[in-house]
């Protein structure tokens, strides 16, 4: 390489070099606050090294696995309630009026918007289903995963009423029923 | 080693070239497209959660993809404007940004239509939908740079600073969603490629993928082509190489 390109080269290396650092350090300390949402366990235990925990009354996201089993119907309105969990044990429960999306199943991965109205309970006004990355046709789904898949516009009563009995119980958790 | 590179500096040769590949481009990527659509929209089975929804992936993905694989290519053009400062290479730039910001905009688009009835929402600010709408405007910055400046040199040069210090947003784009928490599901081609023994999509749901893949990108790289040899052809067109090829008599103006 020539004396000048070779001062080129360096000139735009160096250029390109120190803003990837910059980047790399603007996104290092903003890295928590990318995330998109909390996981119930960092409701409850809270976030990173120095544990911070969303207060009541702030408006934020929670992202977990609906607990299976945990989606009661009250009334007979829109009104459903279920409980997010990640790794567990934490869960919290999330009450929200409205029409789930079509993704929405116990087992599946939900992002929820609302206002922390407990330390474990969250009044969502938006409900989001995530899907993961895995794509199979429906037998496949079924014989593999045991999943069989039923939009929440197609349930019948019976599927979320079953759920309803102990409705007293909000304590949560739908794992021991 | 990159000796056989040198002729190509000079706007003719490169010209010849492209010319040349083109039909090798443009007829498989036309056959494949063709494939693609059919075999993905029809035959491919539906999915056992998203039902025929999740169809738009064969459209999605491989705009993604490439928006990312064009914009790296573009990058490289810059960086061989700025140090080697070869014109063909500031031509090949300004002809690949509208592609790739046509593939970035497909991609915005066709997510925003998959997200609508699966996650309950056209958009959500999560690291991935951002970072992406970013090299959007970063294609859209390259192509404003390029012809924000009298001197048209020193807005190529301008322009291949901001496309090649654009290029940190790739990996950030990829990895947005193994670094944080986001609403986008992580990579399905990622995960067939590197875990061959348990991929995460049904192979007759994965072949046509890959091949809608390798169609978008010929047909892509057929647009870039053509734009760079229109390009060339535009600023050469007062040379005798370029009458010939157009079939244009050489005048001698011997007179003057």
């Amino acid at each position: 390489m020539n004396p000048r390109r070779k001062k080129r080269f360096i000139m735009t290396s160096g250029i390109l070099g120190g803003v990837a650092i910059a980047t790399a350090l603007v996104l290092y300390a903003l890295s928590q606050n990318i995330d998109l949402f909390y996981t119930p366990t960092e409701i409850i235990d809270g976030k990173g090294s120095e544990q911070v925990r969303p207060e009541v009354g702030q408006r934020i996201r929670v992202g977990g696995l609906v607990v299976p089993g945990s989606v009661r119907r009250e009334g007979s309105g829109l009104t459903v309630s279920f409980n997010l969990i990640d790794t567990g044990p934490a869960e919290i429960i999330v009450d929200f009026e409205g029409i789930l999306p079509d993704l929405f199943r116990e087992g599946q991965g939900i992002v929820a918007q609302g206002v922390l109205i407990e330390p474990n309970r969250l009044l969502a006004s938006e409900v989001l289903a995530r899907h993961d990355e895995e794509y199979m046709p429906p037998a496949l789904a079924e014989a593999l995963k045991g999943i069989e898949h039923v939009p929440p516009s197609q349930w019948s009563d019976d599927d979320y009423r079953n759920n309803d009995k102990d409705d007293d119980n909000e304590s949560g958790g739908g794992y021991d029923r | 080693m990159w000796q056989w590179l040198h002729p190509y500096a000079k706007p003719e040769a490169t010209f010849h070239l492209v010319q040349k590949l083109l039909p090798w481009f443009l007829i498989p990527g036309l056959i494949l497209s063709a494939v693609a659509l059919v075999w993905g929209l029809a035959i491919a089975p539906q999915d056992y959660q998203q039902g025929e929804s999740y169809r738009i992936i064969f459209v999605h993905v491989p705009a993604a993809m490439w928006s990312m694989g064009f914009y790296v290519a573009m990058a490289i053009a810059g960086l061989l404007a700025l140090v080697w400062q070869i014109r063909t290479a500031e031509l090949a730039l300004l002809a690949i940004a509208p592609v790739g910001a046509v593939l970035t905009f497909i991609s915005l688009f066709t997510g925003a239509l998959w997200g609508q009835p699966m996650w309950g929402t056209w958009w959500v600010w999560d690291a991935r939908l951002t970072a992406q709408l970013i090299l959007l405007f970063l294609y859209l910055g390259v192509m404003a740079l390029y012809i924000a400046f009298e001197d048209e040199r020193a807005g190529a040069k301008a322009a291949s600073i901001l496309a090649l210090v654009g290029v940190i947003n790739i990996p950030i784009i990829h990895y947005s969603v193994y670094w944080w928490n986001t609403l986008h599901q992580q990579s399905t081609v990622t995960r067939a490629i590197t875990r061959l023994e348990a991929p995460s999509i049904a192979p007759e749901m994965l072949y046509p993928l890959l091949v809608s893949i390798v169609a978008m990108m010929l047909v892509s790289a057929v647009l870039v082509m053509k734009r760079l040899n229109n390009e060339i052809l535009r600023r050469e067109i007062h040379r005798p190489w370029a009458l010939t090829y157009l079939g244009i008599p050489v005048v001698q103006r011997n007179e003057e």
